[in-house]
């Protein structure tokens, strides 16, 4: 593991002594997922108002009630029930944890959300953003006092496949970070253009002994070599 | 071990605890599923572990760390003691929050209740004092509001039951909305919960003692007192809330301001949560009973004023034994 690597990832450590990392969410995203989440609680709050509207007052009551539910607690019971995400961050692919990894919890998501209305001054977000853009994780204020962090969730990878090769040993030892860098340069072929492939090859050709126009089949060899028979 | 060979041998493990996951995440997994799901996480842990260890591809490794990340999720939560022990809350643990915080409660109190009776007095004894706090559209709106002739009192001059509905529905919203506002300035580094404490103080404060002075006081003060013991206070201990949260920023000990902040939210985010109980059965209190002028103004009073001892007697007596229920 390199020491301090040149990304925004934020390493966890579990009680079983294994590093998790985790990709905190930067500005753009969660704005995107808030208007979401506006524009759906716009939605809500329009469709229920139509019929509580023809209850008379009784229906002006429940809607204030639901006014004050969808205002102050939307957040909060998306959050708490579904994994960490409100629906806008279900659409941005975010999700809301504590600093430990951990889905977030009633306290954690009321101080968050109720922060909400200090990240909004003076005007249109203006602490939450000053802030979300000077902490290194992305946190606003609300995140801050609640310690929570919002993340991208976890997709499931495909796995590629690695071209077919007679698989090879090399005559000296790789170690650790030279066996992943073959490895990854060998999976990750199909997503590279040729000429690309055949530059990164050619790197390693010296050291392969071999000429760079066969440098990226000998890569190839040496990949299979270490996946194993298959 | 070559990393095929390994994959293939654990494979379908992994493929069994994803889909123990997948049914925990939905909630669908039976006490028989989980049993040994501690077990198979510290597996995965395990494997995870050597395949980062023995260089295998981040194909291999990546999404077994996404699993490992998914089964910490599952495995450590953080049990909220909010949902869990309501009762225990309500019956001794408001009350102890409330005693243990009483510095921040103290000062809250005296910011927004001094402000309050001063201004009243001040309104009572300068009548032309109300319109430099108050703009006199509003004034008027709040004498038809309490006009000794109206049949039920409140937020709109004659009423039906059925409005008692909508008022009640008009008073959380409202109330909580204020209440959460005054915790949440708190952040900035207290002066917001002042200045709501002190705002809201000298509105209720200016109203009151204009509709005393004009000799209204009668309506008003049986309208306001029952409710008032619920509404008030909890304005009180919201600020109290928002001021913990400020002192922790500015003050925050041998701990750094981040730690401390996030270890006073968690107090003070309980102590909302009362709040909102409070402010719950004032708006309670404020539409169904406080509006109405059939009972006798002495009787109003004589409930209010019980209320008050109530709301003084819980907060300063209940949970002090140790054997309080839980």
């Amino acid at each position: 593991m390199p020491s301090t690597p040149l990304d925004t990832r934020y390493q966890i450590e579990t009680p079983e002594g294994i590093d998790l990392p985790l990709r905190p969410a930067g500005l753009v995203p969660r704005v995107l997922a808030f208007a979401f989440d506006l524009l759906a609680r716009g939605v809500i709050m329009g469709v229920l108002m139509v019929p509580l509207a023809l209850l008379g007052n009784v229906g002006l009551g429940l809607g204030a009630l639901l006014l004050f539910l969808v205002s102050w607690w939307y957040m909060v019971l998306f959050e708490v029930l579904n994994q960490g995400c409100s629906p806008g961050k279900q659409v941005m692919g975010l999700r809301v944890v504590q600093d430990d990894g951990t889905p977030v919890g009633w306290s954690a998501s009321l101080i968050r959300n109720l922060l909400r209305f200090v990240d909004m001054l003076p005007f249109g977000y203006f602490l939450g953003a000053i802030s979300c853009l000077q902490h290194p994780h992305f946190k606003r204020l609300g995140d801050l006092a609640a310690g929570t962090l919002v993340v991208y969730r976890e997709r499931p990878l495909p796995r590629p496949q690695i071209p077919q090769a007679a698989a090879l040993r090399l005559p000296f030892a790789l170690d650790l970070n030279e066996q992943r860098a073959i490895l990854g340069f060998a999976e990750r072929q199909g997503e590279l253009s040729a000429e690309r492939v055949h530059e990164l090859a050619a790197i390693l050709a010296p050291s392969l002994q071999v000429s760079p126009a066969r440098a990226a089949q000998q890569l190839n060899g040496v990949a299979r070599g270490l996946l194993g028979p298959t | 071990m070559k990393q095929s060979l390994f994959e293939s041998r654990h494979q379908p493990q992994w493929q069994a605890f994803a889909e123990q996951l997948n049914r925990l995440e939905q909630g669908k997994a039976k006490a028989s599923d989980v049993a040994d799901f501690p077990h198979q996480y510290r597996r995965l842990c395990q494997h995870l572990a050597l395949a980062q260890e023995r260089g295998y591809s981040s194909y291999l490794v990546d999404p077994l760390q996404q699993l490992a990340l998914r089964g910490h999720q599952q495995l450590y939560r953080h049990r909220s003691q909010l949902g869990a022990s309501v009762l225990g809350f309500v019956l001794a643990g408001f009350p102890r929050l409330v005693r243990e915080q009483w510095r921040f409660v103290a000062v809250a109190s005296v910011l927004f209740f001094g402000s309050l009776l001063g201004i009243a007095l001040l309104v009572y004894l300068f009548p032309e004092l109300i319109y430099s706090i108050i703009s006199p559209q509003q004034v008027a709106e709040m004498q038809d509001m309490y006009d000794p002739d109206a049949s039920r009192l409140g937020r709109a001059a004659e009423r039906a039951s059925s409005e008692d509905w909508m008022m009640f529905g008009y008073y959380v919203m409202h109330n909580i909305g204020i209440a959460f506002q005054t915790f949440a300035a708190g952040l900035l580094f207290g002066l917001g919960s002042v200045f709501f404490l002190i705002f809201n103080g000298l509105i209720i404060g200016a109203v009151s003692g204009h509709l005393t002075e004009i000799g209204y006081g009668q309506t008003f003060w049986s309208f306001v007192i029952g409710h008032g013991a619920f509404e008030l206070t909890a304005i009180a201990l919201a600020g109290a809330a928002g001021l913990q949260l400020g002192w922790a920023l500015i003050s925050p000990g041998r701990l750094t301001r981040g730690e401390s902040l996030r270890l006073a939210a968690h107090k003070s985010v309980q102590l909302l949560c009362g709040v909102m109980v409070f402010l719950l059965i004032a708006a309670f209190i404020e539409a169904y009973w406080s509006s109405t002028t059939v009972i006798a103004a002495w009787v109003k009073y004589l409930v209010g004023a019980v209320l008050w001892l109530l709301v003084a007697a819980y907060l300063i007596f209940a949970g002090r034994t140790q054997h309080a229920p839980e």
